[in-house]
């Protein structure tokens, strides 16, 4: 009796606290009037405004312009900054899929036991608590394209999140954005035997793969249904990747790979998307002619030996002035720091050659156009997502703040980072 | 080319590389910080023999009439910079062999021609403490080096008045070190064996004091012993790889049962043992990354840290630990210390004279003060902003990168052969001299 009274008191409880819990959160979560006056506002849709304000309401947008001329009701809540900028977006990062602990339990970017798996899904692993999915947001990033990481010849899917969420669901925003694709020496075998011994290997099973697809789509259209193929999950991946539903993220380095990713996609005329590429600069007229865009290494990644001996703090600056459409990223980090931060590698590029409105680009609108997310987030206009990153200075410096972050109009950070 | 003419040309050209150094250069017009004191703006600074032989206020300072003069107007001028913590030039310490090897010296592995070092002056690094690695618990001896062009590892030496290269012992506890036997398993188990090591290296002291110079009853010399004898004595300070709170603690524990020196590296949970730190007046090096984690001991290291420690007081230099932090980004992290509340001051400190003084070396490099080495660097505009670029670095009165030199500038930024070990060095002249021989 005693006993099933404390069950039933346990039960009351975790009830109460349970409601208490939903209530509060549906309160944060309740979309209401927020007003972000900035000394400075870049809105990427034009010049910057000086003594700008950004409204949102019901998690978007609703107006951005000179504070002068737009009546903020009382009842909004305010946030002031000296820069307001769009919240950022990290073209690339792995972050949710990789942990910070770095040990085998928060470490799911990457399988190595079969080369090639596009079937991996980035929402089957990506952990919305992830710690440092709360650090790079204290830094003014909203948006991450995030997922499988380089390292096998096709690595797995990625996904595009906002940095908020209790569930993948609550997070994503596209939970199947590219197929990732390794080509050079990162793609050689780990503890598999199957992984590509050479360039050229990697490329023929690639290429291997594409063709077989190919038939699995004509097989597909027979008019026997007896004849057509088993559902299998690798091929309707790369069905897609055919259709052009899904872009390749060609994570290489080495010109030659370069070469190698653009004479893939012309060949399938399929979508791809380079990525890191450090040697972009030898290539860029080849990347320009082939209209592809690159999603430039992290401006700090390490040169030393290797595939990335040729790095350089300008590549961002020498790709963009070529035409070609370019963004920045955090990348993947095998050990410390564990994650680095878009805000600081676009700080980077901004003192290597781009203007600041040309860095934030490549963090905010150019970085949304190239993940196909334009719509939602990357600039501060009407209708898009009521994601803001506050400043107390020039977002690059090293010793600015990030003051505050709003995403879909809820105020998610305030402590200044 | 004959051999004579050769010869002929690099007697030449001694002689007047000699005559340069001696001849006064006269850095002119800049905001001189000189770290010891208050900026001086614009102030000038005259080197003559590679040492600083005058340094005030512009309009007060003559300037000597056969000076090369160097206009500086419109930018900085501050010490070359000191780090700490370096594996540049790809040296190897300790084999897998054991776990603590005080006979292994970094300098018989270190290549001079390691592009590392050409990053490293483009980054404004004049002195590094050139390290082995954290996977054991004592990995070797390190070397203190000057990034003077080079051609071999003595070119970098810093000598003792005995003219024996001055150094550090690297010593390293926590996960890294590890391993299978003969390595640790357990952090207890790491302190037992260095504390054996130790003390074996008491009895051995004692043999020699014993001895009293007697050959006779002399021990046999032992090349570990007499890296540790250095240790005790005080002679070497050892720099120590730790990151817990509690490995933290127990290197002091060490520390005050054998009497070494010891600087903390790395010590990323330094802000949780703040106090106990300052107590123990343990100087600190610390390491600033983008992000906490990569591995557990590391999971709850701060940015926050360098000012946490100059609120206790604690002594406090910066590092990189390249390749963990790219040399050319050194200003950068204490950029980010003064974001998470170091004071400016403290951490320009903390790239130089604060690293100074845990390497011994104070007395000649950390800051611009007459009669020390004419270490300097010349910057477009404030140390801390993410803007400026070094322009010049200067090692003992000669300038060792320039970035108005494309072959400087592509270390300085990178691209098409930035990854490539250089081609030998040759005294006084420049590289493509060096490679038409």
């Amino acid at each position: 009796m005693q006993l099933r009274h404390a069950v039933v008191v346990a039960a009351m409880m975790a009830a109460f606290f349970g409601m208490r819990q939903q209530a509060s959160a549906a309160e944060a979560a309740r979309p209401g009037l927020v007003a972000v006056y900035g000394d400075t506002v870049y809105t990427m849709t034009g010049p910057p405004i000086e003594k700008g304000v950004v409204l949102i309401e019901a998690g978007k947008i609703t107006l951005a312009g000179s504070a002068l001329d737009i009546p903020v009701p009382p009842e909004a809540r305010v946030l002031r900054g000296k820069v307001v900028t769009p919240g950022l977006v990290d073209a690339h990062t792995t972050v949710g899929l990789t942990g910070y602990l770095n040990q085998d339990q928060d470490q799911d970017q990457l399988d190595k036991t079969e080369p090639i798996q596009p079937e991996l899904r980035a929402i089957d692993s990506y952990n919305p608590r992830e710690r440092l999915i709360e650090w790079v947001r204290g830094f003014g990033v909203t948006t991450i394209h995030t997922g499988h990481a380089p390292g096998a010849l096709v690595s797995g899917q990625t996904m595009i999140a906002k940095t908020v969420g209790e569930s993948v669901d609550d997070a994503t925003i596209n939970p199947q954005a590219m197929v990732a694709v390794t080509l050079g020496d990162d793609a050689r075998p780990g503890d598999d035997k199957k992984s590509p011994g050479t360039r050229s290997k990697a490329v023929a099973m690639l290429r291997g793969e594409l063709v077989k697809t190919q038939d699995y789509l004509r097989k597909l259209e027979l008019a026997d249904p007896e004849k057509r193929p088993d559902r299998d999950l690798r091929r309707e991946v790369f069905a897609d990747v055919l259709r052009g539903k899904l872009p390749l993220l060609v994570t290489v380095n080495r010109a030659t790979d370069i070469d190698a990713a653009l004479r893939i996609a012309a060949e399938f005329g399929i979508r791809i998307v380079l990525d890191s590429a450090s040697e972009a600069y030898l290539v860029a007229d080849r990347i320009k002619a082939a209209g592809v865009p690159v999603i430039v290494h992290p401006s700090m990644r390490r040169g030393g030996a290797g595939e990335t001996e040729n790095i350089s703090f300008e590549t961002a600056a020498i790709l963009r002035a070529k035409g070609i459409p370019v963004a920045l990223q955090s990348g993947f980090e095998g050990y410390v720091p564990k994650t680095r931060v878009a805000l600081f590698e676009a700080a980077i590029a901004a003192a290597n050659g781009l203007t600041t409105e040309e860095a934030l680009a490549t963090i905010t609108c150019d970085a949304a156009t190239i993940l196909g997310v334009a719509d939602r987030v990357g600039s501060l206009r009407p209708g898009l997502d009521g994601d803001v990153a506050i400043f107390d200075g020039d977002p690059f410096e090293y010793a600015t703040h990030c003051t505050g972050v709003v995403i879909e109009g809820r105020v998610v950070s305030e402590e200044p980072r | 080319m004959h051999a004579r003419t050769w010869t002929f040309l690099a007697v030449g050209l001694l002689g007047l590389t000699a005559a340069a150094k001696a001849k006064p250069i006269a850095f002119m017009g800049g905001d001189v910080l000189p770290i010891s004191g208050r900026p001086i703006s614009p102030g000038t600074v005259i080197v003559i023999g590679g040492t600083i032989a005058t340094i005030g206020p512009a309009a007060s300072t003559p300037v000597p009439a056969d000076a090369e003069r160097i206009d500086c107007s419109g930018k900085v001028i501050m010490p070359g910079l000191v780090d700490t913590h370096s594996h540049v030039g790809g040296g190897w310490g300790g084999d897998a062999s054991g776990p603590m090897q005080p006979d292994v010296r970094i300098l018989d592995s270190i290549n001079v021609r390691d592009t590392g070092f050409r990053k490293a002056r483009a980054g404004g690094l004049t002195t590094l403490n050139i390290m082995p690695g954290s996977g054991h618990l004592l990995s070797g001896q390190t070397i203190y080096a000057k990034l003077r062009k080079a051609s071999t590892i003595d070119d970098f030496f810093i000598r003792d008045a005995a003219g024996k290269p001055v150094g550090g012992i690297k010593m390293a506890n926590g996960t890294n070190s590890q391993k299978e036997p003969p390595f640790p398993g357990t952090r207890s188990k790491a302190a037992a064996i260095v504390r054996q090591k130790f003390l074996k290296a008491r009895d051995y002291r004692r043999k020699v004091t014993e001895a009293k110079g007697d050959a006779a009853k002399l021990p046999d010399r032992d090349l570990e012993m007499e890296a540790l004898l250095d240790v005790l004595d005080g002679r070497v300070i050892v720099h120590h790889h730790c990151h817990r709170a509690d490995d933290i603690l127990t290197v002091l524990r060490l520390r005050d049962e054998f009497g070494f020196k010891v600087v903390l590296h790395h010590v990323s949970e330094a802000w949780k043992v703040a106090d106990q730190l300052a107590k123990a007046a343990a100087p600190c090096s610390v390491i600033v990354v983008d992000s906490p984690g990569g591995k557990i001991e590391a999971m709850d290291l701060s940015l926050a840290t360098g000012g946490v420690l100059e609120k206790a007081g604690v002594p406090c230099a910066i590092h990189t630990d390249d390749p963990v932090t790219d040399s050319r980004l050194f200003l950068r992290t204490a950029g980010l210390a003064v974001r998470a509340g170091m004071s400016r001051d403290k951490a320009l400190e903390a790239l130089t004279l604060a690293g100074a003084r845990m390497l011994d070396l104070d007395g000649r490099i950390g800051s611009l003060d007459v009669g020390k080495d004419a270490d300097l660097i010349i910057l477009s505009g404030d140390p801390l902003s993410v803007r400026t670029k070094v322009l010049q670095t200067w090692i003992e009165g000669e300038k060792v990168f320039d970035r108005e030199d494309p072959d400087d500038r592509l270390f300085a930024v990178g691209g098409f052969g930035a990854g490539r070990d250089q081609k030998a060095h040759a005294c006084c002249t420049d590289e493509r001299f060096a490679e038409t021989k």
